[in-house]
């Protein structure tokens, strides 16, 4: 089956543009910093080459990072969670051969399975990009604590937004 | 020479990992090679085209907040318009100019862009070196401090905010006349830390603190904030004092870039001082 791109790269612009315009200007109370564009990277089909994959996330924490001059972080970060994205889906399940035309989301493959693999890339994503970020051992405590907050937030963001544009697999 | 290519090609995955991986981290040890290079005219350009577009959109929702804060600036700034000067001494200069003695000249710019949600927060402002903008300018707005400007484009500049790890600033506990070191330590954007206060002072809750004057880039007496934890732990010689920012850094609108317009003097002085030691 071929595969056509263009949903994913119409996806990849909405979703920087909701990213740095709306989520970056609002304050939600110091340690939280959610990372709804992570979306991306969760609903690419499962059968992305590995290169592809790779270098969209690239892309993907560069186009973040030059509209909030972090220069690099939000790359570190995004090339992580591609990297631990075959990995996470070998682990939490992935759908046998036959099954080719399914996508990895909660209409797919059910919330519990989603929960479970945004959770796992979603913290691999906070957990290099907050280190980094603080990059003082001294803060360790203020760095768990932006992790598992903006973990918490990431989800909430990541999920409402698949329930909403949800299409019901007829 | 086969088998490395072999080897490389079998684990391709892991080793395209490896170097956008360690593309990123150069890109973030070198920020300020970087931010140097051609690469930023071409991020500034369509980064901030886009934001100020956005802003231009957005802004009109703050405009009823921003007028009251406007007017309110205007009324302060019509008691002290003399402030500005360093010299007001009319017996010893026939003052036939009145621009004599100015230190410091403002500029107006919109915030295109801010965050308060990062470790190191920064903000955007639609005026750049076209405008007479450079590095170490100092940005406030009708509040308080704001930042520092670190870094500009031809139309554009990035200002490091008060809201950032690199950011310290010379402070004054304005009742005692005593000077410390302002800080963020992270968590709330409302609060933020002076160090560096000797221990032996009588500081209060509800001190005003502001700018000393010493650092070059900030005028003197610009509010920074208002004391409200005040602790000294045992054997300390200073005091760690969380106070909370005059402006509200989470809704900026208009601020103003201050240039010191004797910026370069002072610190060839301070580097001749240190030189001859």
């Amino acid at each position: 089956m071929k595969n056509n791109y263009g949903n994913d790269i119409l996806r990849f612009i909405l979703l920087v543009a909701i990213q740095v315009l709306v989520l970056n200007q609002i304050d939600f109370g110091g340690y939280i910093d959610p990372a709804l564009y992570l979306l991306f990277i969760l609903l690419l089909p499962f059968e992305v080459p590995g290169w592809l994959l790779l270098i969209s996330s690239f892309f993907l924490g560069f186009s973040v990072d030059i509209f909030s001059h972090s220069t690099g972080l939000h790359t570190a970060a995004s090339v992580f969670a591609a990297f631990v994205r075959p990995g996470v889906i070998n682990m939490v399940g992935k759908p046998a051969e036959y099954e080719a035309s399914l996508k990895p989301g909660i209409a797919d493959m059910g919330f519990r399975w989603f929960f479970i693999y945004a959770l796992l890339i979603v913290l691999a994503h906070h957990f290099v990009l907050f280190s980094l970020e603080a990059f003082r051992f001294e803060e360790f405590l203020y760095v768990l604590l932006r992790i598992l907050a903006s973990t918490a937030f990431t989800l909430v963001f990541i999920i409402t937004t698949e329930y909403i544009f949800m299409r019901k697999r007829h | 020479m086969r088998h490395i290519l072999a080897f490389i090609w079998k684990y391709n995955f892991f080793f395209l990992f490896l170097v956008l991986e360690v593309a990123a981290l150069i890109l973030i040890a070198n920020t300020s090679y970087y931010q140097s290079a051609v690469l930023n005219r071409i991020t500034y350009g369509v980064s901030g085209n886009i934001l100020n577009t956005w802003s231009g959109i957005t802004s009109y929702f703050r405009l009823r907040d921003e007028n009251l804060q406007l007017a309110a600036d205007n009324i302060r700034l019509r008691q002290q318009l003399t402030r500005n000067q360093s010299s007001t001494d009319t017996l010893s200069v026939a003052v036939t100019d009145t621009a004599t003695g100015i230190q410091y000249r403002y500029t107006l710019a919109k915030v295109i862009s801010n965050s308060t949600n990062r470790r190191d927060n920064y903000i955007m402002l639609n005026k750049g070196r076209k405008h007479g903008i450079n590095r170490d300018m100092a940005v406030i707005n009708a509040d308080g401090v704001v930042g520092t400007v670190v870094s500009t484009s031809d139309n554009f500049s990035w200002v490091m905010s008060v809201l950032n790890k690199h950011s310290k600033i010379s402070g004054r506990i304005n009742r005692l006349n005593q000077m410390g070191t302002v800080v963020w330590q992270g968590g709330s954007p409302m609060m933020g830390t002076l160090t560096d206060l000797p221990a032996h002072v009588k500081v209060k809750t509800g001190d005003t603190i502001t700018t000393s004057g010493f650092s070059h880039i900030f005028p003197e007496n610009i509010p920074i904030g208002t004391v409200r934890h005040i602790a000294l732990n045992k054997g300390d010689h200073f005091y760690t004092i969380q106070f909370n920012f005059a402006a509200d850094l989470n809704s900026l609108g208009t601020v103003y870039i201050v240039k010191n317009l004797y910026q370069h003097e002072q610190q060839e002085l301070s580097k001749q001082v240190i030189d001859e030691k």
